[in-house]
Order: C-alpha cells, then structure tokens, then sequence
C-alpha cells in the first residue's frame, strides 16, 4: 500500500488580515446559528430587542430632562453639561478596561478552540487581532448598549447634525479599541507571573472590588445633596474645578472634547488625532507584546490553579454542625459550600451582598422622614411597606444569582448523582436549605436593622420579620423551581445564568408574589396607616388587623413556596428524558 | 444481573435504542461493541438511571431501574466516557462525597478511599484540588468513585480512555478480580484486544440493534468469520469501511 505524500503538502500559511477573517468566521456563525434557533428567535430576542429598546426610551427622556434642565443652570450650566460626558465616558472607560481583562482571559488564554488554533499553521498577528476583535466585542456590547442614549440626548439636547453622529462614531472605534488593546495586554503580564486559573480569581476579585467601592463611594457623597443651595457653598473652587480638563490624560476626555467642542461650534481635530494614534499605538504595542509572551503564556495557562488545599479543620467543623442533617444531607450541603467557597468568581459575589446591605441601611438612615414630627407617623408606616417591597426584590434578586443556577452549575456533573440511590427529594432539599439559610440571614439583617432604624413598633416589626422570612422562602423556592425547570447546562458561569429566560420569568412571579403580599398586608393594615395621618387620631394596629395581615402573608407565601418547591421536586425527579 | 428487556430510546424522529434485549449473568466480564452513534453511550447511560427509556425496561438484580432506582443503583457503579467532577472538591473529598450518596460513611470508607487512591499512584494528589488533575488521573479517580461503595455491577463506558499502560494493565487486572469474586461488569469499547482479551461474552450493537451476541466463538459463528480476529468479526458485523475507501480517501 503506497500513498502519494505530495497530496499531503501543506499550502502556504494565509495572510494575517484572512487568519483574522477565519478565525472569527466560527464566532460569527455560531453566534448566527443560535439565533436561528425557533426557540431563542421565539422568546428571548423579542424580549430582549423590547427590553432594549424601553431601557433606550427611559434613559432618552431622563437624560434628555436632566440635560436640558443643567444647560438652563446660570454660569455653570454648559460646563457641567460637557463634565458630565466626561464623566460618563470615565465611567464606561473604568468598565471597559475590567471588563477587557475578563474577556481577554478567556479569548487568549481560555478558550477551548484555541488548541486547533495553535495546531494550525497561523499567523500569529492574524490569531492577535481575532482574538483581540472577539475580546472587544465580548466587553463592549454592553457599553455600547449604554452609550448609545446617551450620544442620542447630547444630539437631541444641543441640536446636533448628521456628522456628529459619524464624528460619535469615528470617535467611539478608538475609545474601544485602547481598553480592549490595553486590557488584553495587562492580562497577558497578568499569566505571565500567575497561572490563568488563578488570574481570572484575581480579575474576578478586583472588579468586584471596584465595583463595591464605586457605589459605596457615590452613596456616601450624598449626591442628593447638590439639589440642596447649601452644597453650592464654595462656589468660586467649584467653578474653577469645572473649567478645567478632569482627565486630561484619558481616551474618555478626549472624546468628550472631540464631541462636545462640535455641538458648541469649536472642534478641535487635536482630540480626535490623540485618540486614533493612541489606540494605533496600544495595538501596536499590543501585538509586540503579543508576539513575544504569548508562546510562554499560554504554555503556563495550562497549568493547574494553586495547589494545596487550606482551612480543612474549618470544614470539619462546618461538617461537625450539619450532622443532625444526617449522611446524605450533609455532604450535599458540605460540597456546595466547598464549591462555593473555593471558587473566586462565586464567593466573590458576596461582597456585592454586603456593598447591597450597607448602602441599604445607608439609605433607610438618611431617609428625611424624621423632619416633620406631624408627618413622621404616616411616613413611618409607608417606608415600612416601601421596606418590604425593596427588601423582597434585592432578595428575589440575590436568589436569582445564587439560588436559580443552583441546578444548572451541576450540569455536566449530574450523571454522578443520577447514577447513585440519591433520593431526589433530598437533592431538593439541600439545594433549597442551602439557598435559603443564607439569604434568610441577610433578609433578617436587612429587616430588623431597618425597622430598628425607623424606631417600628413590636408588633410592626414582627409582622415585618415573619413578612421576610416566610417570604424569603417562597422566593428561594421559586428560583429552584424556575432553575430546574429552564436549567442552563452549557453556561459554566453562573454570573450568566440567570440574565437566562428562566431567570427573567422567576424574577417576574417573585414580583407578582411580593405586590400580593405586599398588597394584602397593607389591605388589612389600611385603617392604622391612615390613623398616622397628621388630621387622624393616632392608635396601634388592633389585633384584628395583625391578625389579618399574618393570615394574609402566611397563606400567600405558603402558595408561592408550596407549588413551586413541588414543582422543583417532581422536574428533579423526571430527570433528562 | 443486568437485563434488559425490550430498551428504546428515540430522540425526536430518530431510534438511537430500538427495543434491545439482553441478559448478563452474574459474574463475569461482558463487552459491549459498535461503531459511533449505535446506541452503546445511551444504552448504558439508561442502565446508569441517568436517562430514562422511552420503552421497555432495566433490571439490575432483579430490581427495575425506574420504578425502584434506589435498589437498583445502590448494586451498580458507572463510569461515564467523559470524566466531568466537580472541579472545586479534592479527589479525597469528592470519594467521600460519593460513598456517601450511598450511605456509606465512617473509617471503614476512609480506609477504601487510601486503598483506591493508593491502587492509582493517587496518594499525593488525594488532597489536590480535581481541577489540577490531567485526563488521566480524573479518569482513574472516576474509577475509584465507581470502585468506593463496593458495587456488585459495573457499568463502564471507554474506560481505556486517557488511561497510560500501566494503569491500563491495573484496570484489566481490576476487572478479572472484580469478577472472580463474583461482580458483573458491562463494558461498552472501541479497543477491540481489550474485549476480546477480557470478556467472555460479547454483544454487537449498529443501528440501535444487537446484531450479534455470544462468546467469541459464537461471533465467528454469527459472521461466517472462522479463525479471525474480533476486528474482522467487528467489521463484517458492522459495514466497516473497505481497504480500497480507505486508500481513496488518504490519497485525496
């Protein structure tokens, strides 16, 4: 058996700009093919086009309020319209680079198709500007999403022509293209001195950081206090902070000059050379970069994370205390612990709860309600219930990051639990004990702090905690219930999870089951919330009233949690037909 | 041990198991042989109770898959192809965790785990994190999940697969010890010197259907192929591809 090996010669490698053509071809087509899919055509791009396009509406007609309304501000107006893009962009640019050093991570480093890729015999400039394309797409979108109103109201608000919108886009290419040039080569330093496994702890970690920091900070600057005449008190330094650059050393300045200096008649193409030949310059420095870490890099990205395991006697204790549950119980709930406790991009995620918590409170304690004695009752009462429906939601929201992909995260691994005797039921049970324990913790800490804060009485604040907890339990089982009814198997994040249709639904009867409770506990409580009235004689709830309003949250959150945790039962035990 | 009676499973318009029957005694090595996508992966995914039949039934020890799974599954261990575990537990931890899942727990469980671990060349890796293994070592650490409970029936899918020599030598010992003490193993291959080499009986599947079924011999007999190899047996039984295709295709 002979065989001719010239038909076997290799062609010449393709040129770099095609390597980057075909590199992305897959992408595109995959990305394509799944929106060809009946289903997702069917419900989620409907959705989401039309979730889209009401976010766009809303944030038209605000932005383009509260601009007008700056411009009309004497002496500071139009300067503090042109820093407010600037911050915006500042803003978005912060987002961009974080969110470029995650996508970076995972194009270049990885990937599962980036084997097949450094098998073949491609340019490695072509594999540097597909991967950097794909990094940029993957981290934009958003921003993009979000910039666009926002470029919409400065042209509505100024009265801008056609070309500012090509200047906007002219503009927008190299704003996107430095963090995401920049991002990629940070990542690929990162890999250098730590395995990839471990940066992407470290990325998830330090946005997260970022991001707690951002809203504490912006929260406790009290920017409400701007409407007040007495935050213009120096108004000689505000003016002078405002007149000048705030950044001139960032892409998000530049293009904020190169904008708004069009719509005030005074374009300076200064702007807008700096930012092409800077983002020329990122990728160029980029690809140098590239060319010579990459090899080494990727090599150490195959390397496992850190080894070596710590805290053991922290969980043997952890296993000591779940004993009464008994043997099955306690090791469902001792590995998802450990699964989330171990993992960087989950645990990480609890900091944002406490960000929520203390911002909350924050919130709930520099509420002005105090400020008019008369009034104060009345209002007490409504941010009791207003208190209700904000806790119930930020709780609806952390189950549906934690509870609803409960079922999904076991993905590939399920055949180990289908395969052994495991009692469904009891996979239930600890999914849903392992959800609501937590969550029941922060619902309490949100309550009680709150209704302590706002000085309820007893008896309002017993209503309010058997209110959240009994609630709490039925969000947490409508989340199981949604979770294992739409699972998400392919998806290994669980941050992507719940922005899944199962996700939107379960946040949907979360919705309906907090205004029924909420709705029905004010029903019954209407004759003392309209007693606090300042023209009213002031009384406490009678019992006929609290009695009302327990019987009316007991049987509406037992309704809401009975039927979907029986649902969730019955879908486990069904298993994959 | 295992039977199956009249198993199907269709997806969509397509039959990928179409009503098979089959009786595996106790004790003993049983091979199960077809080429791609005839059914082998979803016939034992069936056996396993991790998808359920659209017709017909599984028995393990008398003991219906479906209507009684905890019977039926605390007898059986399965090995899958693919060896996705949870990447976050040790390989320590991820063994208790399984012994557990069939009640089993206490130093007994502790000392089967060192014995596993052990048997693998896995004792230094025991308390590493299972996302620091290579395919190999979690294909070997699956094995000793299967292995911990003490199981009466294997259900084994490739289980050669990223597996060096040596351990690919410890497997086959593990087996024919597994069934001199009285186990069953069903084990579904493409590396056709392990079946032939191990199993004492065979069954062919093509096409959702058993096309053959019996001892060596007795495939020899069903494909007209006396005095040949299994391969031969294996290819007349399922169409495989002619010298000259093969010839075709390389030379381009």
């Amino acid at each position: 058996m002979t065989v001719d090996a010239r038909s076997f010669a290799a062609p010449d490698p393709i040129p770099a700009w095609r390597a980057v053509v075909e590199l992305l071809r897959p992408k595109l087509l995959g990305a394509l093919g799944r929106s060809a899919k009946g289903r997702t055509i069917g419900t989620r791009i409907p959705v989401l086009a039309g979730s889209a396009f009401l976010a766009f509406l809303f944030l038209f007609i605000v932005g383009t309020k509260l601009l007008n309304a700056l411009r009309e501000v004497p002496e500071v107006g139009p300067l503090l319209a042109s820093k407010l893009l600037g911050l915006a962009l500042l803003l978005f640019l912060g987002i961009l680079l974080l969110s470029n050093l995650i996508a970076a991570l995972s194009s270049f480093f990885l990937s599962k198709d980036l084997g097949l890729i450094h098998e073949a015999p491609v340019d490695w400039l072509g594999v540097y500007g597909a991967r950097l394309i794909e990094t940029l797409g993957a981290s934009s979108w958003m921003v993009l999403l979000m910039l666009t109103p926002v470029v919409a109201v400065y042209h509505a608000v100024y009265d801008g022509d056609l070309i500012f919108f090509g200047l906007a886009i002219i503009s927008l290419i190299p704003y996107l293209l430095i963090p995401a040039a920049l991002g990629s080569a940070i990542t690929l330093v990162l890999v250098r001195v730590f395995p990839a496994r471990r940066t992407r702890d470290i990325l998830a970690f330090v946005s997260v950081i970022a991001g707690a920091l951002l809203v504490v900070g912006l929260r406790v600057l009290r920017p409400e206090r701007l409407v007040n005449p007495e935050g213009f008190r120096n108004l000689v330094d505000f003016l002078a902070v405002l007149r000048g650059p705030s950044s001139p050393w960032l892409p998000s300045e530049w293009m904020a000059q190169t904008l708004v200096g069009y719509l005030d008649g005074a374009f300076d193409p200064f702007w807008l050379w700096l930012l092409w030949s800077t983002a020329a310059a990122s990728v160029a420095t980029g690809a140098v970069l590239h060319r010579q870490l990459y090899p080494q890099c990727y090599t150490r990205a195959q390397e496992g994370a850190e080894s070596g395991q710590r805290g053991e006697r922290l969980w043997d204790a952890f296993g000591v205390m779940l004993r009464p549950l008994g043997l099955v119980r306690r090791e469902l709930v001792l590995k998802d612990a450990r699964i989330f406790f171990r993992d960087a991009t989950q645990w990480s995620q609890l900091l944002v709860l406490g960000v929520l918590l203390f911002v909350y409170v924050y919130n709930i304690r520099v509420l002005p309600i105090q400020t008019s004695e008369t009034l104060s009752r009345f209002l007490v009462s409504m941010v009791v219930f207003l208190n209700l429906a904000l806790a119930g939601f930020i709780l609806a929201a952390v189950a549906a990051r934690f509870v609803f992909p409960a079922y999904s995260l076991e993905g590939r691994t399920l055949w180990l639990l289908r395969s052994s005797p495991l009692n469904p039921d009891t996979f239930v049970w600890s999914k849903y004990w392992s959800g609501a324990i937590p969550i029941l913790v922060l619902a309490l800490a949100l309550t009680v702090l709150t209704n302590w804060i706002l000085g309820v009485t007893p008896a309002i604040m017993a209503l309010s905690v058997v209110s959240i907890v009994t609630l709490t339990l039925a969000l947490v089982a409508q989340a199981l219930a949604w979770g294992v009814t739409l699972p998400k198997f392919e998806t290994a994040n669980a941050a992507q999870i719940p922005t899944s249709v199962g996700g939107m639904l379960f946040m949907l009867t979360s919705l309906v089951s907090l205004a029924a409770v909420i709705g029905g506990q004010f029903w019954a409580m209407r004759g003392y919330v309209w007693s606090g009235l300042p023209w009213r004689e002031t009384r406490d709830p009678s019992g006929t009233e609290l009695l009302l309003a327990f019987g009316i949250t007991l049987t509406i959150t037992a309704l809401f949690g009975f039927f979907p945790y029986q649902v969730a039962k019955r879908r486990v035990a069904e298993g994959a037909r | 041990m295992i039977r199956l009676e009249g198993l199907t499973k269709t997806y969509g318009s397509f039959t990928a198991v179409d009503a098979i029957d089959l009786d595996i005694p106790k004790g003993g090595l049983f091979g199960l042989l077809g080429p791609n996508g005839a059914g082998k992966t979803s016939s034992l995914r069936m056996i396993a109770g991790i998808m359920r039949p659209d017709g017909g039934r599984v028995l393990i020890d008398g003991f219906d898959v479906v209507d009684d799974p905890y019977r039926a599954k605390a007898r059986m261990g399965y090995i899958p192809d693919r060896p996705f575990v949870y990447e976050k537990l040790t390989g320590r931890e991820l063994l208790r965790f399984c012994a557990a899942l069939y009640g089993q727990e206490g130093p007994e469980i502790e000392e089967r785990i060192v014995e596993l671990l052990h048997l693998w060349d896995l004792d230094r890796w025991g308390d590493e994190l299972v996302e620091t293994y290579s395919h190999g070592m979690r294909q070997k650490l699956i094995i000793s999940s299967a292995l911990v409970h003490r199981p009466r029936a294997l259900v084994i899918d490739e289980p050669m697969v990223g597996l060096d020599p040596k351990a690919a030598r410890l497997l086959k010992d593990l087996l024919i010890a597994f069934a001199e003490s009285g186990g069953t193993a069903l084990i579904s291959t493409h590396t056709l010197e392990f079946a032939e080499a191990l199993c004492d009986r065979l069954a062919v599947i093509n096409e959702g259907k058993i096309v053959a079924y019996g001892t060596m011999d007795e495939l020899r007999g069903s494909a007209e192929s006396k005095d040949k190899g299994l391969e031969e047996i294996f290819l007349k039984l399922t169409g495989g591809e002619t010298q000259a295709e093969l010839m075709r295709v390389l030379a381009g």
